[in-house]
């Protein structure tokens, strides 16, 4: 019972960050809230037994992500414009659909029958193989383009599918977006700054 | 007493979904429209997550998910830049000034 505890705990504070993050006007106290409720998700993954996507949530979500996110408050929390609120009306509707939307997905999620989702006669191999944490070897094997995990069984002669191509393409696409990023971020701030000083 | 099953995951799946839609929807700060983006994604992680523990899923939920964080944090280095550039031109990030390309 320990584990529901925990489970519940870190639901709450899941929860409570995320509406701190909408009800706060306060753009760094919304990253404080960003932070309490992304830590908490990684507490969930660590529950679900997935302790290496778990840490990296950590490092980069809390780690990597918010801290860009504040430096961008910090790089342009100045000027006349500087107090930015939502309106009440604004405010008032967006609840009201947020709700709604919030009963459809509930209603919808109570009303789903999961159980289906296990094949017929395989429900006991996925209840004996369920992953149970030390996943670190599994997934650099996967993404590697192998799967001691999903050994083929008698009926299938292909085994189960490797991620190595989309690994290749996920780390090109993450330094061609790093380098335009980097240069979309300077080359405009050259300009701002000459026309700083023209204006000084 | 129950055990915390599939469902308890997906109902906070589905708390994070609906706080970042609304934070999306309703902020008119650049920075917090992003964070809303933030919240969207962890809640489709969540989700992937629930899904390889108590399906047979497996393993491939998890890859996957590693595959949002890292796409996530590629879409708020160019979303970041984005605003950067914005508050350059306009000397604010309040997203409803941003309304050149209007008709």
């Amino acid at each position: 019972m320990t584990t529901d505890m925990l489970f519940w705990l870190f639901a709450a504070l899941v929860c409570g960050g995320a509406l701190g993050v909408v009800v706060t006007q306060n753009v760094v106290r919304m990253a404080f809230w960003l932070i309490l409720s992304l830590g908490s998700v990684s507490a969930l993954f660590f529950l679900l037994h997935a302790d290496f996507l778990g840490a990296a949530q950590l490092l980069i979500y809390v780690g990597g992500t918010v801290v860009l996110l504040v430096f961008g408050v910090m790089l342009t929390a100045s000027g006349p414009y500087m107090q930015i609120k939502t309106s009440a009306a604004d405010g008032l509707l967006g609840a009201c659909v947020g709700g709604l939307l919030l009963l459809v997905l509930v209603s919808t999620i109570s009303a789903m029958d999961w159980s289906q989702l296990h094949p017929a006669g395989a429900e006991s191999i996925a209840f004996t193989e369920r992953p149970e944490g030390n996943t670190i070897r599994p997934l650099g094997l996967a993404f590697l383009g192998l799967r001691p995990d999903r050994p083929g069984d008698g009926f299938s002669v292909k085994p189960a599918p490797g991620y190595l191509l989309p690994f290749e393409i996920v780390s090109v696409h993450l330094l061609v977006v790093l380098v335009g990023a980097a240069y979309l971020a300077r080359a405009k701030r050259r300009t701002h700054a000459s026309d700083d000083s023209l204006s000084a | 007493m129950e055990s915390v099953g599939l469902n308890a995951y997906l109902f906070v799946g589905a708390v994070l979904f609906v706080c970042g839609i609304v934070c999306m929807a309703i902020k008119r700060n650049g920075i917090g429209v992003l964070m809303g983006v933030e919240l969207v994604l962890n809640g489709a992680n969540l989700n992937f997550v629930a899904f390889a523990h108590y399906t047979p899923l497996g393993l491939d939920g998890q890859v996957i998910a590693l595959f949002v964080i890292v796409l996530a944090a590629a879409e708020a280095a160019v979303a970041l830049a984005i605003a950067l550039n914005f508050y350059n031109n306009h000397l604010t990030i309040d997203v409803d000034r941003g309304n050149e390309l209007q008709g």
